[in-house]
Order: structure tokens, then C-alpha cells, then sequence
């Protein structure tokens, strides 16, 4: 009988890219993935990853079963039982019931990548807990929260480089991770079209590895480059003044009065009489024409940038861009030389190269749009020089003032959302900050209530934050208070030690979703997992009494779960790419998209988004049930259909094909068949905005009031980048004593004060300050390996055999010095931990800096390897080097940014030396090694895969 | 390239064999021309069973280097354009010569077909011996070839390689006839044991030879050409696989360099050196010295094996330029 | 005559290695397959593959270049590894100049692999069989796909375009045109094995910047470095001193 092959269409999730894929089936087995060439992300193409999807699915690494760890084993042993699902559910509703209804706050509910945080969220805020976030805090918070800011929108999801049109690209600091397969589209094309590509990065892998030049940079000194080539734009005029004026506040006059309790402020010409998230526009330029104080944006005016002024009553003034100017002038070449090692003339060459591209290559489009002051215009025009960064920037505790330093670069270039430059992705631009809050109170979290507003926000001023009387945090990562107060994604790298320490308070139940927070996502992994494991003293209670875990795979973390749930694979259930989370939104419109089965769930498989729904409804949470308290949602694909932000707003998880017959876009009525409207059209809603709403969207008149109809945004008002931030400066006279708001406790004041500049300025990373660098000289930082994605592909049968394993990438002279050969085994060490290694030499990195592939290393048996695979015995991690805390404030404060609470992964500071000649070659540390859990599938030991002989049931 | 037991054992077992039979047909030629005395037809019937043996031994050792050897019978239709193909059938062509010359000796079965202008009759056995000579030359060739005609393997592409599988497959296989001859015709052991000598000394002349040319060779491919690159300095840092794949299995010795260096005193020592002192002292004592002559045979066949694993070993395949790093 | 062939631009080629696993998944379960992976969970994991995206530094830091280098079979106009294969199941087609092995007629002897000076090919451990790229030979025929899909598995795969496929005779085809255009050139000349495949070599976009194009008419310091007039009611020598 001939084999019955078919093809479905749904969205990749081996990374968090979401390319459109086509899943061939044979006999009902995966017999091929391709990218599926009608979708708009990816267009065809598919990566390593994408095309290794089949090893995945069928790996013995997945769980299959609920399970609970046995009652007489220790956390960490990995010893389960299987359980039925109706008794993992009944003990999580009667566990959560109880903590619900007397103190939510002690269910803390923390998630890795997981690509439905609208979902996850909603969960939390329902249930009314405020201890919820994503993995963003240890990801790239700073370059979300840096940029957004800054100009009101970021990189990758929410918007990037325009390399279809722009002539320089500026690429510094990625690790190689994110929007993977459209930039590496995109990069190419650039290139083919004669664009020149510069990359400035520590290591040279990957995209750096065809860039046209490649500039070395140290680790963690970004900011001191970036500020130098301020320095040298605004030294030779190589701004765009016209942008500047117009669309920052860069003309906008500070108050520079010291004594003056409004120092630092803008100058306002009336108090608005709605606190509202939006910036009015109340401030004042000097005009340059009349020599006097006038409302920004005054027909016919144009401001002094430059100059110190006396307003009528005697206040001293200065526009923002004097400001600038004056903190620049200290940031020379021949200062960041000595910091970044890049050469002075390098800097000032690249400086020229970006400024001049810019003004010279002007593009200028025939698309006519207005502006938000009613000016038309007949073209939008563009400066051709575009920049992409990420965690290379972003995972330093220095990083959101070094990503201040590059939006400010990027707008003095007049490059925001105009061709060429960088473009905004629809949910954004957003007001700065956009408009979602945090309670501000501890009382926003009452028994048996949903939280009283949303866990995560963007605070604009000291009273957002979600502190108590005190000053001290509601949230168990501490978030939003003002050891962190614009921790915009949380700081799920410090929960455990926190709930471990009862610091602020002991919570009972820690629930992870896709997060290997015994492992590669945690600092510090050999005492956290002594922290999961340790037991009060007095009751003999675990500290942190109930950990449930769910995920697809065996993993380090599974073994400390109380409970574990299995999840499926991204081939086997319904998921949405939504605006109201992270959607894959393109330059030219909202895109958002779905995933649908293509295959049944492996055993008993649950998605963790149909446990939400049962729990949701068995917990009652409102949003979940009925007003009779019925469950009002079948499952989650009936959830995504029928659920509303509000009852009749029109607004759900899925913007396409709404309205009851799909005729709707963005706003409207449920829709029964949406899902099969996203089935027959690719898995994908793509709208295309009108020309005139596709540039310029901090101030497009008609972009904003499209927005604003589709109520993607409450208000239509400009979005002004903020050279200056008011924000910051908000924060620091509170820690100055000025101002209404709240003041940060005594021991927090000078912190907030030295970091909440409204200036980008360059400091020495947190640990960089509390290492002795004679002792530690290298820098250690990781790249991700495009072949791999964080820790989930050790398991699958293809993608180990490209990374096995990782070694240490030292600069071939540096290990000379050393003493150490190509392959030899070293030991790296911080003043928090060591690590055994083999060492690689190599050419192609910074000398005082020695890198590794992030995540290779596994412990001992972890996803289902045998205890002898390459990866716990020559891979190791990384983390075991960086410590979760540095000393600071009163006690210790978590190795994060002090603004955004971003973990500072890549500051820790190492030395190498060759192991003596007796030690084993096998890294270390080693962990007792994992035994496969029930329900896990086989380990073959030779595998001829060939789909449809049934051979992977 | 990784040197491979079955073929090791291959080409020195049935250079024994063909070396065996070249020494019992010369002996026949000599005594055919009364340049030694004749010998009894269970001589060369044993002789031939002997070398038989060895054929069938390299030949059995031949099938273990096939993944399907099931389908070896494929391999004799490229003898247009194969060396491979040609040996394939050469070998059994030589083994059926040397099994019917064998045959013709024990039964006796040997009518003259005519004489020589000497008076040398031409029996059957003469003919048989001479295709069989031809058949054992071009089998040496065919084997030699397989190496010599990689042109880019440079260490095997050389007129040596042919020369050198000749003279150490006879040296061996005379080594062994002086030891059979030890058992059988004692007159012989100082005929064989000198021609073994003579051509073990020939041989590690030409083997030296191809040493020394081997030891000045410069790699025409470089990382340069491999990857069109022209740089001086290019190293790789991975392969792209890092538990190994067949590359890394396939064409890597896996020895160290020092393991490389001893075996090739080992070797020169053990294949010539020291038979040709043993086989010295065999015809200083003339008498047939059985234990004496096998243990030189033994040392000479253990020294083959080592030359032949340094043969593969030490050859250096291009391909390997791409195989250098893992990480 | 038709020749086959990929093209491969190292300008662009990011080594993503989606070429690899793509190719792998796309000819195990084909014509090809099944491609044997050993010990995929163990220690030392390793299988068949016909492409592998290999790492190379060029110069020393801070002068270095990292290039990305996928290599597969090279399809070589003159095989080396044919004619010394003696069944006769290493061929190479007529047609198009693929070079092919007859799985039904290998022995496995390795003899072939020996031959070929790029390591081009590979036993598959479990079928015995020796193994390579066939270019998708049961792709681009397949009446049954589309014109887009007939294509190798690696070259529809790639992210960068790095990789181009069709008729190196046809001088109009795409490939000959970038390799005519863009400096193609052949691995291990050296050996006048002709291959097929080509690769195109980095090329660097430079930018100079003339002295006299920073200072400019339309340079913004003209205005900003204009300072405002001080106010006429501030205090001047004007009022404390006659002279």
C-alpha cells in the first residue's frame, strides 16, 4: 500500500523566530520540514534548527507522562512516578486554592521563552498574585527597556533595521540569537546590494564573521564607543538638526536651577490636568528667531539647541542637546581607546562614516504623509544608516545607559523609523513609557482577587513603583522597587535565592514553564540547586515547599520538581503569536500567527496552555469562568476564539479574521472560524498598512489615529525621543530628596541617584567595580550557537553531532602567554567559581576576553543522554562562574543592572590556567548523573530514521 | 589514512603466496635447465597448497574490508577502468593458476608439449608456472597499482609502491620457501635463503627509497588551495562534526607521531634487517635450520605487517585538510 | 551538456548550518536514506551526513577573518572517484553530471572515498553503502513539486542565499553568471578534477571618507554654534565707565 503523505502548514518554534513551516507527513510520521515560502517572516527559508524539528519530536528526552517525585526522594534525584492527570490537577487546585485565598503572592509563577506570556500573564494577574514574569529580565530587559525609553520602540519583535534601503549597518553586541533567520535574509541582501557591514563585537563568529570590517571591542565597554562616537558627530555636526528639532526633545529647555526643586526638569508652560501616559505638549524651546521662551513646536519657531537662557523669573535654562553636548565633550576617542581598546582612529573613522553616509545618502521616498502638528509632508525621507544590538549590549550591569547612548546615537543620525535607519513593528511605537503600570501598593494583592493591575508595567516616575510603606518590594525578585525600579520584565534570575532566603518573604509554590532554572538560566547553579533542595531546619520543610515544572523534556530542572507536567512539542498543539504578547510583526504592519497541530500529543502530552484553562476554571478565576462560576472555555483553542480583553471590546488574542464571518481585522466580534481561516490562509494574519502610515509613526498623524481607532494605543498623541530623559531624572531627584514622589530608602539613595543619570554616561560594569582586575584579567562571555537554541537541542540526535560539546575560545597569543596549548584542559576560574575546560585557540577574539557557546554543557544524564555524552563530560557552563548577587546597597543586590534589574550575565571577570598534570580530563563540576524518569522513550544507540516505518511509535 | 587490518593482512598474505610460488617455479625453471637438482612433485604440490593458503587467507582477510561482501562478485566488471577491479580478478585467476599447477605436480599429470633449443622440455607444469608467474607480476601490479594510481595520495604515487609490493611479497615469500625448503629439499635452503636475502636487500633499498623520497615530499594541497584562500595563515577551527564521522575515521591513523617514528625502525629492522641476518646465518650453516628459518619468516611477516601499517599510516590524504579541529 | 552544480558565496554564508540538517532530514527519510546516526544520545554522537558547514580563521587579531566553509560532494567534471570504483556503482550521469552511487551495487570497499581528494564522501556505518550528495536527485525531477521546490533541499533552505543551484555549461545561468561575475573558483585546482561546485570568495564594501566632506554648507554647527545675543538690559561697560 502506497504511503499516505500529506503536508500542514504551521510555525516553527525551535527558536523564538516563528518562520512559517510546512510539516510533510508520511504515514503520519514527520518526514520533512521545509519553510513554507508564502510566509511573510520567513519567506521559504528555514534554519538548522527548523530542519532538525523531526529529532525534536521523536526524542527520548520528552516526558510523557504527569509525574510526581517519589515520597521518600530528595529533590534533585530525578526519582518520579507516574500520576494521572486528574490527580495532578486536583492537587495543584487544592494547593493554589488554599494560597489564593489566603495570601496569593506566595504562588509565584515564572516562565522561560515561552512565546505566551498574554496567556501566562492573564493567569497570574487573575489569579491574583504579583510574582510573575517572563525570562526577559535575564534575556535582553535592557535593550527592551533601553530603547523603549529612548525612542518608544526596540529591536527585534518590535522593530529593527531597515537594510532593505540603508548603505551602513552598524551591527554591536549580538550574540548571534535573535530574529535569526529574517536578519540573516536580510544581511544578505544588504550585502549583495553593496551595503557596507560593520560589526562591532568582542568575538568574530557568525553574522560578524562577513561583516566588512570587524571592530574589537572589550566586553561590557559598548557604551564608552558609543558615547565617543556621540562625541565626534556632535563635535563635527554631523546631526540632523531638522530631525531633531522636530521629533526629540532635544530643543526642549531643562530646568539647570540646582536649588530649584524642579532641577533637571523640563520647563512646562501648564500642569495637565490628567495624569495620562502620553507627553504633553507643554514645553518650551528658545526660539532662535524671537530670542525668547515659546511652545515647542510653535509654527515658524526653531529652537537654540545650543546655549544657556534665563527665563523671566530668573531660572536658568538649557535645552537637553546643550545638556548633551556637555556630557559628550568629556567622551574623546582617545578616552574610549583606552577603555574599549578599539583605536581612536577607528572610532573617529567610523564616526565620519556613519555621518556622512547619513547626510549625504539622504533618501527621499514620493510617499506624503502629515505630521502630528498638521504639517504635510510630500515625501518621507531617510538617512541610510541602520544599527541592530542585543544581548551583547543589553547583558551588562552597565547596559541600559549604553543602549540610552545608542538610541540617542541613532536619532541624532535621523535614522528613527525613517527608510533606511530603524523601523518600528506594530504594537509600537508606544508612548515613552507606555502606558501599562504595576500596582503601586502592596495592598493591590488581596485573597481570593485578581492582582489590582498588571504584574509587569512601565514606571514613569518613583510613585509606580510597586513598593510598600517602606520602600520595600511587593515581588519576590524585588522588581519594581528600587533596587531595580525600571525592571520592566521582572528578575526571574533571583526568585529562587530570594523565596530560598524568605527575602522579602517565603512563598510555598514555584511554578516554571520551559525554564532550566537549575541550569543554564540561573547564575550560580551549584548553590541554587542547593537552595531547591534545602530544608528549613525547625520543620524540616523544604524551603521553597512545592515546585512544579512543566516542560516537553527531561532536564536538569525537572529532577528538583515536586510535580512535573509534559508538555508537547510546537508540533503538536494550537498556539498564537499575539499582539498583546510578542507578535511577528513586519516594517509595513501587525502580523500575528498561529500554531496548529500537525501531529497528536506523544502519550499523555498536555499543552501548558490547556493546564492554564483547567486551572483556571478549576481555581475560578474570573476571566476563566462564567458569572455562575461555570467554566466558560472548552479548551484553549476555544479560549483564543471567544476570549475578549473586556466583554464586547473586540480585542482578543488573534487580530485576523475577526468580526462573527472574518471579515474584521484588529477589532471585532468573536469569530467560530477563525482558526480555519488562519488554517486555509498559512497560519498567518499579515495587514499592510497604507504607505503614508508606514514611516515616521512617533508622529505620523495617521499612523497614531489608526492606532488609536484599532485601539492599539488609548492616546494619538507624538511620541518625542527622549534625548533627555525626564524619567530618569524623576527618579534621581527622588533619591535626591527633591521632588513629591516617593523617596527611596537610605541605603538605595546614593544607587539611584549615581545610575538614574538623564544622560547616557559610561560606568565600569557592577562587578567590573567589585573585581580586582590584576587577578581576574580576562572578560568571559558566551555566543549562542546558531545551530542551537538556549539548552533544548542537546537532545535532539542532529544538532549534538554539529555542538557536542563546547570548549573555550581564547585568543591564540593570550593562551600562549598562558602556557596553554590548542585542546588542553584549563581551568577558568572568578572569584565565584571555577570550571574545568578544554581551551581553543583562537584569532578571532579580543585578547582579554575568552568566550563559549552558551548552554552546551549538560549535567550528567540530563535530557536523556547517556551519563558519558560529550556534553557533562567535555561541555560545561558557563553560569558556574557568575554569581547570582554582588555585594552592594545594604546587604547584597542582585548581579543585574541597577536601573532594569537586567541579569549581567556577560560582566564576570576570569583568569585561566592549565590543569596540573594528574587531573582528569572531564569538566567539572559534575552532578550524580540523572536516570531516565517513567514514560520516557528509548535511548537507541544506532538510529536509521526513516519516516513512516512506524518506528517512532 | 587509517590503516585497515583486512587489508594489511590482505596484500602480505597473498604476497607470501605469490612470492611462495615465484620461488617454487624458479626452482622448477633452474631444474628445468639443470641448474639445480629436479625435485620431487610433492614439493611443489606442497608448496603450492602452502601458497594457496596464503592466497586464500589474504583473500578471506579481503572480504572483511567490504561493508557487502555479499555482493564482491560486482567488483570484477570495471577492469577497464579499475586497479581495484583488475586485482579482483587477477587474484582468483592466479589462485586457480597456482591451485592447477599444484594439481599437475601431484598427479603428475605433465606431458611435454616441446622442448626447448637447450633441451628443456615444456611440460605442462612450465606452462602453467609461466602464466602463473605472469599472473603473480601483474597481481603485485594490480595491488601496487590500487595505491600508486591515487595521484593525490603523493606517499602512494610513485613507481616504489608497485616495486616495493614485488620485491617485499617475494622477499617474504622466498623467506618461507627457504623454510619449506628446510622441511622438504634441504638442497634449497641455500638457494632460497640467498635469493630471500638478495631480495629483502633489494627491498630495503627500493622501501628506503620511497622512505627518503616520502620523508622530502611537499603537500601540493594546502588549507589554501582546499578552501581558496590565499593567506599564509589559516587554521581551521571546526569541522562541523564533533563526535567524529567517517572523515575523521577513515583517513586518520589515529597513532601518535612517535608511534609513527618507532614503527618505521621496528619495521626496518624487523621486515629486512634482521630476516637478512638470520637468513645469513641459515646459509653459513647450510643445513636446513627449520626453527631458524621460521622464526625469520616470522620476524619478516610481523615487520611486513608493521611496513604496511606504516604505509597507510603515513599517508597523508588531502581530504584531511578539512579534518584538522574540532569545537 | 547539461552540468549540475552548486554555487556557494562565502561572502554571505553565516555558517547557520540549516544547509546540514536540512539536507540530512530531507534524504533520510528519500531516495537516500535512511542515514544512519549512532550513539545520537550518547557519547561521541556521529552519523551520516553529505553536508558540513566547516569553520576556518584567515590572518591573525586583530586582522582575521572567520569563514563559514559548507562543503558537500563536488560533483567534479572529471571524477576521480568514478573510475576506480570496480562495480561501476560510483557513476556519474550523462545527463546532467551529477555523480551518483548505486546503492544496489556498492560493496562498500571505501575505495571511491579513498579517491576523492575533499572527503566528499561517507560510509553510512549501517547500510554498508557509501553515501554523498546526489543534489537532491530525487527532488529536482519530481514532477510532483513545484518549479520553486525543485530545487536541492540545502539550496531552498538557506537563510543567506549562499547557496545557488543550476547548469554551470548554460554561460547564462545564474550560477555561471556569478561565478563569471563574482571570482568562482575550484577547490584543489591542483588535482584537475574539474569540480563542478564552485564557491565565491569574501568581498569587502570599503567606505572613504574625504576631509572636506564632514565640514559642510548644510553643517548644523553653523547654526548651533551660534550662540544667543545677550540681552541688551545686561550689565555692560557701557553703564560704569565714561572715559
Amino acid at each position: 500500500m502506497p504511503a499516505v503523505e500529506e503536508i500542514k502548514k504551521t510555525t516553527c518554534y525551535m527558536c523564538a523566530c516563528r518562520c512559517g513551516i510546512r510539516v510533510h507527513l508520511r504515514d503520519g510520521e514527520v518526514r520533512y520540514i521545509d519553510g513554507n515560502p508564502d510566509h511573510p517572516l520567513n519567506k521559504g527559508v528555514i534554519c538548522a534548527k527548523g530542519s532538525a524539528g523531526i529529532m525534536k519530536q521523536y526524542s527520548p528526552a520528552r516526558l510523557t507522562k504527569p509525574l510526581r517525585r517519589k515520597a521518600n526522594a530528595e529533590r534533585g534525584a530525578g526519582e518520579f512516578e507516574p500520576i494521572s492527570w486528574e490527580e495532578a490537577f486536583s492537587t495543584l487546585a487544592e494547593r493554589l486554592g488554599n494560597i489564593r485565598a489566603t495570601d496569593p503572592k506566595k504562588f509565584a509563577l515564572f516562565t522561560g521563552r515561552d512565546q505566551m506570556q498574554a496567556l501566562t500573564g492573564l493567569f497570574a494577574r487573575q489569579f491574583g498574585t504579583p510574582n510573575y514574569a517572563a525570562h526577559g529580565g535575564f534575556c535582553s530587559v535592557n535593550m527592551a527597556a533601553g530603547m523603549i525609553y529612548t525612542i518608544g520602540g526596540s529591536f527585534w519583535e518590535f522593530g529593527g533595521p531597515d537594510l532593505d534601503r540603508a548603505k551602513l549597518f552598524v551591527m554591536i553586541g549580538t550574540a548571534e540569537d535573535h530574529h535569526s533567520n529574517p536578519l540573516k535574509m536580510a544581511i544578505a541582501k544588504f550585502k549583495r546590494d553593496g551595503g557596507r557591514f560593520v560589526s562591532i563585537n568582542p568575538v568574530r563568529t557568525g553574522y560578524s564573521a562577513i561583516a566588512d570590517e570587524w571592530v574589537p571591542i572589550r566586553p561590557g565597554t559598548d557604551g564608552a564607543l558609543l558615547l565617543a562616537f556621540l562625541h565626534e558627530i556632535v563635535a563635527k555636526g554631523l546631526y540632523d538638526r531638522e530631525f531633531l528639532v522636530r521629533y526629540s526633545n532635544a530643543g526642549q529647555l531643562v530646568n539647570v536651577d540646582e536649588k530649584s526643586d524642579e532641577f533637571g526638569m523640563f520647563l512646562r508652560t501648564e500642569v495637565p490636568e490628567e495624569e495620562a501616559c502620553y507627553d504633553p505638549q507643554d514645553k518650551l524651546w528658545w526660539d532662535r528667531k524671537t530670542n525668547m521662551p515659546v511652545v515647542t513646536h510653535t509654527p515658524g519657531a526653531d529652537p537654540y539647541l545650543r546655549g544657556e537662557f534665563k527665563l523671566a523669573d530668573g531660572t536658568m535654562v538649557k535645552p537637553s542637546f546643550q545638556l548633551l553636548q556637555e556630557r559628550v565633550a568629556e567622551y574623546t576617542p582617545e578616552w574610549a581607546e583606552g577603555v574599549t581598546g578599539v583605536p581612536a582612529d577607528t572610532i573617529r573613522r567610523l564616526a565620519y562614516e556613519m555621518g556622512v553616509t547619513a547626510r549625504d545618502q539622504r533618501i527621499e521616498l514620493p510617499i506624503a504623509w502629515t505630521d502630528s502638528w498638521g504639517v504635510e509632508h510630500d515625501t518621507v525621507t531617510g538617512n541610510p544608516v541602520a544599527f541592530h544590538a542585543m544581548r551583547g549590549l543589553a547583558a551588562h550591569s552597565n547596559g541600559f545607559q549604553t543602549i540610552r547612548a545608542l538610541g540617542i546615537l541613532m536619532s541624532l543620525l535621523g535614522t528613527i523609523d525613517r527608510p533606511g535607519g530603524f523601523r518600528h513593528k506594530v504594537p509600537f511605537p508606544r508612548p515613552i513609557p507606555p502606558c501599562a503600570r504595576t500596582p503601586n501598593h502592596p495592598k493591590a494583592v488581596q485573597p481570593n482577587r485578581p492582582l489590582d493591575g498588571l504584574a509587569l508595567g512601565w514606571p514613569a516616575d518613583p510613585d509606580d513603583l510597586f513598593v510598600d510603606e517602606n520602600g520595600g518590594p511587593v515581588r519576590i525578585d524585588k522588581g519594581f522597587s528600587w533596587e531595580y525600579p525600571l525592571s520592566v520584565h521582572g528578575l526571574m534570575h533571583n526568585v529562587i535565592t530570594n523565596a530560598w532566603r524568605g527575602d522579602p518573604y517565603k512563598i510555598d509554590t514555584l511554578m516554571i514553564f520551559m525554564a532550566n532554572m537549575a541550569w543554564n538560566s540561573t547564575m550560580n547553579a551549584v548553590e541554587v540547586r542547593k537552595m531547591m533542595n534545602d530544608k528549613d531546619e525547625e520543620t524540616g520543610e523544604y524551603r521553597i515547599p512545592f515546585i512544579v515544572v512543566c516542560d516537553a523534556f527531561q532536564s536538569e530542572m525537572t529532577a528538583f520538581a515536586d510535580l512535573i507536567l509534559p508538555d508537547t512539542t510546537y508540533l503538536e498543539r494550537h498556539d498564537v503569536m499575539s499582539i498583546l504578547d510578542r507578535p511577528i510583526s513586519e516594517f509595513d504592519g501587525p502580523v500575528d500567527s498561529v500554531r496548529i497541530p500537525v501531529v497528536p500529543p506523544l502519550g499523555e502530552c498536555k499543552p501548558f496552555q490547556e493546564v492554564l484553562i483547567e486551572l483556571g476554571s478549576r481555581l475560578k478565576l474570573p476571566a476563566f469562568v462564567t458569572k455562575a462560576g461555570e467554566r466558560k472555555y472548552r479548551d484553549y483553542p476555544d479560549f483564543i476564539v471567544n476570549h475578549e480583553t473586556e466583554p464586547g471590546s473586540g480585542i482578543g488574542f488573534l487580530a485576523g479574521w475577526r468580526g462573527k464571518g472574518g471579515e474584521k481585522s484588529l477589532r471585532g466580534e468573536p469569530n467560530p472560524n477563525q482558526w480555519e481561516m488562519y488554517a486555509k490562509n498559512d497560519c498567518v494574519f499579515h495587514y499592510e498598512l497604507p504607505k503614508s502610515y508606514q514611516y515616521m509613526r512617533n508622529w505620523n498623524q495617521g499612523y497614531l489615529e489608526w492606532s488609536q481607532r484599532n485601539r492599539i494605543t488609548r492616546y494619538a498623541e507624538p511620541i518625542l525621543i527622549n534625548i533627555y530623559s525626564e524619567v530618569l531624572q524623576k527618579f534621581r531627584a527622588a533619591a535626591q530628596g527633591k521632588g513629591y514622589s516617593r523617596k527611596p530608602p537610605a541605603h538605595l539613595a546614593k544607587r539611584v541617584e549615581t545610575y538614574f543619570d538623564p544622560l547616557p554616561f559610561y560606568y565600569d560594569t557592577l562587578e567590573g567595580q567589585a573585581t580586582d582586575k590584576r587577578k581576574y584579567p580576562l572578560a568571559a562571555i558566551t555566543q549562542r550557537p546558531m545551530a542551537m537554541y538556549h539548552s533544548w537541542d542537546s537532545q535532539n540526535a542532529w544538532l549534538r553531532q554539529i555542538h557536542a560539546h563546547n570548549l573555550l575560545y581564547v585568543n591564540t597569543h593570550t593562551a600562549r602567554v598562558a602556557g596553554i596549548e590548542d585542546n588542553d584542559w584549563i581551568w577558568v576560574e572568578s572569584q565565584w567559581g571555577r570550571v574545568k575546560c578544554m581551551a581553543k585557540h583562537s584569532e578571532a577574539v579580543e585578547p582579554g576576553t575568552v568566550w563559549t557557546w552558551n548552554a552546551i554543557g549538560k549535567a550528567a544524564g540530563a535530557w536523556n543522554l547517556t551519563p558519558d555524552a560529550n556534553e557533562s563530560q567535555k561541555g560545561f557552563l558557563l553560569n558556574h562562574l557568575i554569581s547570582e548577587e554582588l555585594p552592594g546597597g545594604a546587604d547584597k543586590v542582585s548581579n543585574s543592572d541597577p536601573i532594569t534589574g537586567q541579569a549581567a550575565w556577560f560582566d564576570v571577570r576570569v583568569r585561566i590556567e592549565k590543569v596540573s598534570p594528574g587531573d582528569t580530563p572531564i569538566t567539572e563540576p559534575q552532578f550524580p548523573p540523572l536516570k531516565p524518569y517513567p514514560g520516557q522513550g528509548e535511548r537507541k544507540s544506532i538510529w536509521n530514521f526513516f519516516a513512516g516505518k512506524g518506528e517512532t511509535k | 589514512m587509517h590503516p585497515a587490518f583486512s587489508v594489511i593482512f590482505l596484500t602480505t598474505l597473498i604476497g607470501v603466496g605469490q612470492g611462495l610460488f615465484l620461488a617454487l617455479f624458479t626452482v622448477e625453471s633452474y631444474a628445468a635447465f639443470d641448474l639445480l637438482p629436479r625435485q620431487s612433485s610433492a614439493f611443489y604440490a606442497t608448496g603450492s597448497v602452502i601458497a594457496l593458503l596464503f592466497l586464500v587467507g589474504g583473500l578471506i582477510a579481503s572480504f572483511f574490508h567490504l561493508g557487502r561482501p555479499e555482493r564482491a562478485w560486482r567488483s570484477a566488471t570495471q577492469w577497464r577502468t579499475s586497479w581495484l577491479s583488475r586485482e579482483v580478478i587477477v587474484l582468483p585467476a592466479f589462485m586457480g593458476t597456482v591451485f592447477l599447477y599444484g594439481a599437475a605436480h601431484w598427479l603428475d599429470i605433465n606431458p611435454v608439449f616441446a622442448q626447448l633449443p637447450t633441451g628443456a622440455p615444456v611440460n605442462v607444469t612450465a606452462v602453467l608456472g609461466t602464466i602463473g608467474t605472469v599472473l603473480a607480476f601483474a597481481l603485485f601490479v594490480c595491488t601496487g597499482m590500487i595505491y600508486a594510481c591515487l595521484r593525490f595520495l603523493r606517499e602512494w604515487h610513485t613507481p616504489l609502491t608497485v616495486i616495493n609490493y614485488i620485491l617485499l611479497g617475494g622477499a617474504s615469500g622466498f623467506t618461507l620457501a627457504a623454510g619449506f625448503a628446510a622441511l622438504q629439499a634441504p638442497d634449497l635452503v641455500r638457494f632460497f635463503a640467498g635469493w630471500a636475502a638478495l631480495i629483502t636487500a633489494v627491498g630495503l633499498v627500493s622501501r628506503g627509497a620511497s622512505l627518503l623520497r616520502n620523508a622530502r615530499l611537499k603537500p601540493r594541497s594546502t588549507l589554501q588551495s582546499a578552501i581558496g584562500i590565499k593567506h599564509p595563515h589559516i587554521v581551521q577551527t571546526t569541522q562541523g562534526a564533533m563526535g567524529g564521522s567517517f572523515n575523521t575515521r577513515e583517513f586518520f591513523h589515529g597513532g601518535t607521531a612517535n608511534l609513527l617514528r618507532s614503527l618505521k625502525w621496528w619495521f626496518l629492522i624487523g621486515a629486512f634487517l634482521a630476516p637478512m641476518l638470520i637468513l645469513g646465518l641459515a646459509m653459513f650453516e647450510g643445513e636446513g635450520d627449520l626453527p631458524l628459518l621460521l622464526v625469520a619468516f616470522a620476524i619478516q611477516y610481523l615487520g611486513l605487517l608493521a611496513e604496511r601499517w606504516y604505509f597507510f599510516a603515513q599517508a597523508n590524504h588531502p581530504q584531511n585538510l578539512y579534518y584538522q579541529s574540532v569545537a | 551538456m547539461t552540468q549540475l552544480a552548486l554555487v556557494i558565496d562565502l561572502n554571505v554564508c553565516v555558517g547557520c548550518h540549516a544547509c546540514v540538517t536540512n539536507c540530512k532530514e530531507w534524504n533520510t527519510s528519500g531516495e537516500a536514506g535512511p542515514m544512519v546516526d549512532q550513539n545520537p544520545y550518547g557519547k561521541d554522537p556521529t552519523g551520516t551526513f553529505f553536508n558540513r558547514v566547516q569553520t576556518f580563521e584567515v590572518g591573525e587579531f586583530p586582522n582575521t577573518e572567520t569563514v563559514h566553509f559548507p562543503k558537500s560532494c563536488l560533483h567534479c567534471e572529471d571524477p576521480p572517484c568514478v573510475p576506480v570504483c570496480p562495480t561501476g556503482a560510483s557513476y556519474k550521469r550523462k545527463e546532467d553530471g551529477i555523480v551518483l552511487v548505486d546503492y544496489d551495487k556498492c560493496i562498500g570497499c571505501k575505495y571511491c572515498s579513498w579517491a576523492c581528494p575533499y572527503g566528499a564522501r561517507e560510509v553510512d556505518e549501517h547500510q554498508k553503502v557509501m553515501k554523498k550528495c546526489t543534489l537532491c536527485v530525487d527532488r529536482i525531477y519530481d514532477p510532483k513539486m513545484t518549479e520553486e521546490e525543485r530545487r536541492p533541499a540545502c539550496v531552498r533552505a538557506c537563510p543567506t542565499s549562499a547557496r545557488l543551484f543550476g547548469d554551470i555549461h548554460d554561460p547564462e545561468s545564474e550560477v555561471s553568471l556569478a561565478i563569471r561575475e563574482a571570482g568562482g573558483y575550484q577547490l584543489m585546482p591542483e588535482w584537475g578534477t574539474s569540480p563542478a561546485n564552485h564557491y565565491l570568495p569574501r568581498r569587502k564594501i570599503k567606505l572613504r571618507i574625504r576631509h572636506d566632506e564632514i565640514e559642510r554648507a548644510d553643517n548644523p554647527l553653523k547654526i548651533d554654534g551660534l550662540l544667543p545675543k545677550p540681552d541688551k538690559a545686561e550689565p555692560s561697560l557701557d553703564d560704569v565707565t565714561s572715559w
